[in-house]
């Protein structure tokens, strides 16, 4: 180990080494970091995504200046106190191919599941690709999570026909996370729940007869039957950690007390009020390790967000919000879009505030941002910003501002997963298939 | 581009009025004559369908009486061919949302053996309470677990369920605590969140496929009541008189003035009229401070009551729907009618000089199709196409320039200016001029629904055209509606998908054209299209394809 630096094998693999012997070792290298838990066991790397609708105007959005140190344009000025967390890629593009320009959609399901779409979401996202790789033994597979008030409003599917629901409501959030089923893992005493041991048990019985419908139904059902199984497995994995004293975890504190619903309005007051509370609990269930994969959605890509005394909400404004000819840029249609960078401040900044090992929280997620459009007035899906926060336990360089040349932002999701520990040799379909990792982030 | 794709698979020309009332009485004297017959139909798909929230809380109340409390909302399916029932049979479920159904069953199951129900829930004691009791779980398990899996359980799932009640009774040394675990497992069943349709070979037509009884039991039950059967259906099913053509009919008459029809179809008509997106409207509060959350509902509720007295209780054309000044007032809608009004709900006759008459004039359509804050002759009038004509509106160019419509040197004083700057605009045109002359004339109402006659001081023209016949207001727009031909066979198709939970494929056209000729002849009456669509043999009849036949040694073990 000591005498392959990972910096070689990716030197080695950039100039045409053989991939398939350089991947492995990649992984080898990339999960031997992170300073230990007090129990002994290594930090987790975890791996979370936010998402928000309707891009942003690319003449003050994109900084001038690329790699380390680069400028803040106005959209992005709130980034002052997180731009050395964040990398920011811009000009990446959904390529489409023969597939349709679905609005609001391709873009952000090319950088979710690497396929540009012809109907719906085609397959699973990343999220919950990586979650197959890290998320088996936490309390929950993986969380997602929506400011926006709407249970439908998720960038996360396990498969085309089946999304994973956000949660929307604080207090419902908070009940699921840290309610009576959770299990502090501070905690002094522990005495398994004899109650649960019979839950269990019983659960047996419903998994024997899940594996005989299993034989009635045809190919399609069997696989939704199957996806199903797997979320039998998951309760009994939940089950079976309420009966095992769990270890001790220092940068868990679990908030003391359930949180009180706020206002569901689109207004983009409350919206922001709502992300930061949820972003607090994502966060703590994060810390606590109830989940190693989550989702944030801050708005939906048809943002219906509202701004109050407008008339119109986010999406339909970047339509018809006219363009400033002295500004040159539609001036309402950037106040959303500077609010929504604000509220990924407040994402980021969340998980700087808690303290694990020698750094933060933040040292050891990789969080993957998209959106849907490059320039929502037209929808283009060229000219599109990613952005990643967070150094995945060391492994990811942070503060760099990087120009994609209009390549696929596969390019960052294959990267991810990479540092996710999925061994895929390639990601994404047609011209958004990337073998590639981006070496220009990684340390 | 510029033509709709009309998703109706029927292409018959309108029943011209004076043919009509002739059509009635030949359909009536071919009826008598038993000679309307039911054109040969492939069938459908045996379908594997998730329970929606409301089927399961329906259900639960059903079995366990109308005290159990469960507060669950699951998302709800994707959209397909116009509805949410039709994503029921490729819906999955993720890790997450199968915890919240463990979560609402581990609720439901506490609160039945909670000694507060248990004496209504529970129909025996146990010989101790602190041990298990075989015969006394096999009697609530066996009860409960028929009504929950819509058929009765098998030997070895009973057994499994007694089993598991038993030991989890003595390891907490209570009865009642086993027995919420075997319960809470139970409402977890693979068979209970998914309804498992099975086929069986119909004796009647050697060769051919049909619905078992129980699955005919379910699909009649979900379609009529939005619940799984009742005992009653069930049994019906048991002695296998459902499958008898007089033994049917008797349990379609009996379900059809069920009080329960009303949940039935107050479930079909909020998914075909796409109210699930009354979650989520929002108005702006600066522009609309009376239209609030509590508004938002109650539009979607005053439609519901109007459908539901209008179609079931006083079984009117449905057609007139939309003519109709007959509705229900509430205080939250009464401000935006600027009319006075009493608590709670009740019945409401709009004055003959209103500008409001029918469906389309209520607040649930004007608010629901508008912008947050201002209204949207587009959206309406590609919502009056696709929800109640059953058309496809093509989405917009990906790269459309929407500047056109927003020059920022011109200020248009009314929508109508706006969106005839789509017609400037070859690109634009062809869609919007069949949408937006269609909502045009609902102009005099804002986005929250309330009557105006200006914008920014300019007198409103809420002139347009639907297909070819030109109106002058709102009320002109409504009875173009309703002698539109495609307006009842819209209907005609949804109900139909809604019955055996899927999109109506090329294959069902014949079917839909003997549906659309009786609806007509029976003058559009909600109550004679279910009976035409729930008696037929489409509705039964399963196509030969990978059907999950119950296999005989399961069926034989039945208890």
């Amino acid at each position: 180990m000591n005498q392959l630096s990972r910096r070689r094998v990716l030197k080695g693999m950039l100039n045409g080494a053989a991939v398939t012997v350089g991947l492995p070792l990649l992984d080898c290298f990339l999960n031997d970091s992170g300073t230990a838990l007090a129990s002994g066991a290594p930090i987790p790397v975890r791996f979370g995504t936010w998402g928000y609708g309707c891009g942003a105007t690319s003449k003050v959005f994109v900084p001038k200046k690329y790699g380390a140190h680069y400028d803040l344009p106005e959209e992005i000025a709130s980034w002052a106190p997180v731009r050395d967390h964040v990398n920011l890629y811009t000009n990446s593009t959904a390529i489409l191919d023969s597939a349709p320009n679905k609005n609001h959609f391709t873009g952000w399901v090319v950088a979710r599941c690497g396929i540009a779409p012809s109907g719906g979401v085609p397959g699973e996202t990343i999220d919950a690709t990586v979650a197959k790789k890290i998320g088996r033994t936490t309390r929950f597979r993986s969380l997602t999570a929506t400011a926006s008030g709407d249970t439908t409003n998720t960038y996360s599917y396990v498969n085309s026909a089946t999304p994973n629901p956000a949660e929307w409501s604080p207090l419902k959030f908070y009940t699921r996370l840290f309610g009576p089923e959770f299990q502090d893992p501070n905690m002094s005493s522990f005495t398994p729940d004899p109650k649960v041991m019979v839950r269990k048990s019983v659960l047996s019985a419903v998994m024997e007869q899940t594996n005989s419908l299993m034989k009635t139904v045809g190919a399609a059902d069997r696989a939704r039957i199957d996806q199903y199984f797997t979320g039998l497995r998951q309760l009994e994995n939940q089950f079976n950690q309420r009966l095992t004293k769990p270890e001790p975890i220092e940068a868990c504190h679990a908030p003391g007390k359930a949180p009180v619903d706020p206002q569901m309005s689109k207004e983009v007051e409350a919206v922001r009020l709502r992300h930061r509370m949820m972003t607090e609990l994502m966060v703590m269930a994060v810390a606590c390790d109830q989940t190693r994969v989550f989702n944030m959605g801050y708005s939906a890509p048809f943002s219906a967000l509202v701004r109050a005394g407008y008339p119109k909400p986010h999406h339909t404004c970047t339509h018809e919000d006219p363009t400033d000819p002295e500004l040159g840029y539609q001036p309402n249609a950037s106040w959303f879009t500077r609010r929504t960078m604000e509220a990924w401040v407040d994402f980021v900044q969340a998980f700087t505030k808690v303290r694990e090992g020698d750094g933060t929280l933040l040292d050891n997620v990789l969080i993957y941002a998209t959106t849907d459009v490059g320039y929502a007035k037209t929808h283009t899906v060229d000219g599109m910003p990613i952005f990643t926060a967070g150094r995945a336990g060391g492994k990811v360089k942070t503060g760099l501002h990087i120009d994609m040349k209009g390549g696929s932002p596969t390019a960052v999701g294959y990267t991810a997963l990479r540092l996710m520990g999925v061994d895929l040799p390639s990601w994404g379909t047609l011209s958004n298939e990337t073998s590639e990792v981006m070496h220009e982030i990684l340390v | 581009m510029n033509s709709i794709k009309s998703s109706s698979t029927t292409h018959r020309e309108p029943i011209a009025p004076w043919l009509r009332g002739g059509m009635v009485g030949l359909a009536a004297a071919f009826a008598l004559a038993g000679c309307a017959r039911e054109p040969e139909s492939p069938g459908t798909e045996p379908r594997v369908s998730l329970v929606t929230t409301e089927q399961y809380l329906n259900s639960l109340r059903y079995i366990f009486g109308p005290g159990i409390e469960l507060q669950i909302q699951f998302p709800p399916f994707e959209r397909t061919e116009g509805l949410l029932a039709n994503g029921a049979a490729i819906a999955g479920i993720s890790s997450s949302q199968l915890e919240q159904f463990q979560s609402a069953g581990a609720t439901v199951a506490a609160q039945v053996v909670d000694p507060v129900h248990r004496d209504f829930s529970i129909p025996c004691k146990p010989a101790t309470e602190d041990a298990a009791d075989d015969a006394c779980a096999t009697q609530f398990l066996s009860k409960v677990g028929r009504l929950l899996f819509r058929r009765p359980l098998t030997q070895a799932e009973l057994t499994a369920f007694v089993e598991s009640a038993g030991s989890g009774a003595n390891t907490l040394k209570d009865f009642y605590a086993g027995l919420e675990a075997a319960l809470e497992a139970m409402l977890l069943s693979p068979e209970v969140l998914f309804v498992v349709e099975r086929a069986e070979p119909d004796p009647d037509h050697p060769g051919r496929l049909r619905l078992d009884a129980y699955s005919l039991a379910a699909r009649l039950s979900y379609f009529l009541w939005d619940s799984a059967p009742d005992d009653e259906l069930l049994a019906a099913a048991e002695s296998g008189e459902l499958q008898t053509k007089k033994g049917r009919a008797r349990a379609v008459e009996r379900m059809l003035a069920s009080p329960r029809l009303v949940d039935g179809m107050r479930a079909f008509f909020d998914d075909m009229f796409e109210f699930n997106l009354f979650r989520t409207v929002a108005k702006d509060p600066t522009i609309y401070p009376d239209f609030t959350s509590v508004t938002a509902e109650a539009a979607r509720e005053q439609t519901l009551r109007t459908v539901i007295e209008h179609l079931i209780v006083e079984k009117k054309d449905y057609r007139d729907l939309f003519t109709t000044r007959s509705s229900f007032m509430t205080p939250a809608l009464a401000i935006l009618h600027e009319t006075p009004t009493s608590p709670g709900w009740t019945p409401y006759t709009l004055p003959p000089d209103s500008p409001r008459m029918g469906l389309l004039t209520q607040i649930s359509f004007l608010s629901l199709h508008a912008h947050p804050g201002r209204s949207s002759p587009t959206l309406r009038g590609k919502a009056l196409r696709e929800i109640l004509l059953c058309q496809h509106v093509p989405e917009p160019p990906a790269d459309v320039d929407f500047s056109i419509v927003n020059n920022p040197d011109s200020h248009y004083p009314t929508q109508r200016d706006r969106v005839n700057a789509h017609s400037e605009n070859a690109s634009c045109a062809g869609c919007h001029k069949i949408m937006d002359p269609i909502g045009l004339a609902l102009e005099n109402f804002d986005g929250e629904g309330s009557f105006r006659t200006q914008e920014n001081g300019v007198p409103i023209d809420a002139s347009g055209e639907l297909d070819g016949v030109k109106y002058n207001d709102a009320a002109g727009l409504a009875q173009a509606l309703h002698d539109n031909a495609n307006l009842p066979r819209c209907l005609v198709q949804r109900a139909f998908s809604y019955g055996v939970g899927g999109a109506a494929g090329k294959a069902d056209r014949d079917f839909l054209t003997y549906l659309n000729e009786r609806f007509a002849a029976d003058d559009y009456r909600l109550h004679e299209l279910l009976r035409s669509i729930v008696l037929s043999d489409a509705f039964s009849r399963l196509r030969q394809s990978e059907s999950p036949v119950l296999d005989q040694a399961q069926a034989g073990d039945q208890t």
